[in-house]
């Protein structure tokens, strides 16, 4: 197994970790943790090809990894502030009981 | 492959399980930040310093922070009665493990074909800067523009609702 591989299969991992996270918990801030957790097991793979690919002195990975994680943080902000905004309005953060749109 | 390597793998992927899998979710964000500290240890491993650097800062500086803040405000840390899980568990659970199964079949196929290049990039902080605004300003002025549109908005989203405004 070469290096670059044992980094892509982490990162496949952290994924699959993060995917069924995002789709069996029924916390809403624990959707988003997953939704994290899917965002970097991509910059893994994005620095890792940059690392082991040719012409890294481009620096095209690592860009897109600065760039995915000044994202993700926006991402994260914005998706943080909707979570409390809505459990002020349903007083209740459990996606199985947010059924409705209008509330 | 390296001890560090699996050592870190371990570290990152338990941490990414128990985050996912804790009852509490208090300690989900904890051991949240221990997968971002793996993945930052990766990054400098790959001797991509400024974004191991980078990966410190934003998210066990600021993610994780704004994680359990979000947690305490909405009262999210007492463990409910119930299980954690929603009621479709089985299907969410299938479709990631068909996702693994793909990529990682994917991955292993792919092994003789996947670039291997063995020299070490030295990359330094000035090289950093002068590819930030050099050919990639108009990304970073976009970047600059929806961090401020997103603090805004996140402000705006969670602004206390006054009595009597609706």
């Amino acid at each position: 197994m070469t290096p670059l591989s044992g980094y892509l299969l982490v990162a496949a991992i952290l994924f699959s970790i993060g995917l069924a996270g995002a789709l069996t918990r029924r916390n809403a801030i624990l959707v988003l943790i997953g939704i994290e957790l899917m965002l970097n097991a991509a910059n893994l793979n994005l620095i890792a090809f940059w690392r082991y690919g040719p012409h890294p002195e481009a620096l095209t990975g690592m860009m897109f990894a600065i760039f995915s994680i000044a994202v993700a943080a926006a991402e994260a902000a914005v998706g943080l502030g909707l979570v409390i905004s809505i459990h002020r309005h349903a007083h209740t953060t459990d996606l199985d009981r947010m059924n409705r749109m209008k509330g | 492959m390296s001890i560090a390597f699996y050592l870190i793998a371990a570290l990152t992927v338990a941490g990414g399980l128990a985050a996912v899998l804790l009852k509490n979710t208090v300690h989900c964000a904890l051991v949240l930040t221990v997968a971002f500290a793996g993945l930052a240890l990766f990054f400098l491993q790959l001797d991509a310093q400024f974004a191991g650097f980078a990966q410190i800062l934003v998210y066990i500086g600021a993610v994780a922070i704004l994680v359990v803040f979000a947690i305490l405000l909405t009262r999210g840390s007492e463990t409910p009665k119930d299980s954690v899980f929603s009621k479709n568990w089985f299907a969410g659970l299938v479709i990631a493990a068909g996702i693994f199964a793909v990529l990682g079949w994917a991955v292993l196929q792919s092994g003789r074909v996947l670039p291997h290049e063995t020299a070490v990039p030295t990359v330094t902080v000035l090289q950093i800067g002068n590819a930030l605004m050099g050919c990639y300003v108009l990304p970073l002025e976009i970047v600059a523009l929806l961090l401020t549109a997103a603090m805004i908005g996140a402000v705006i989203v969670a602004l206390h609702e006054k009595e009597g405004t609706k």
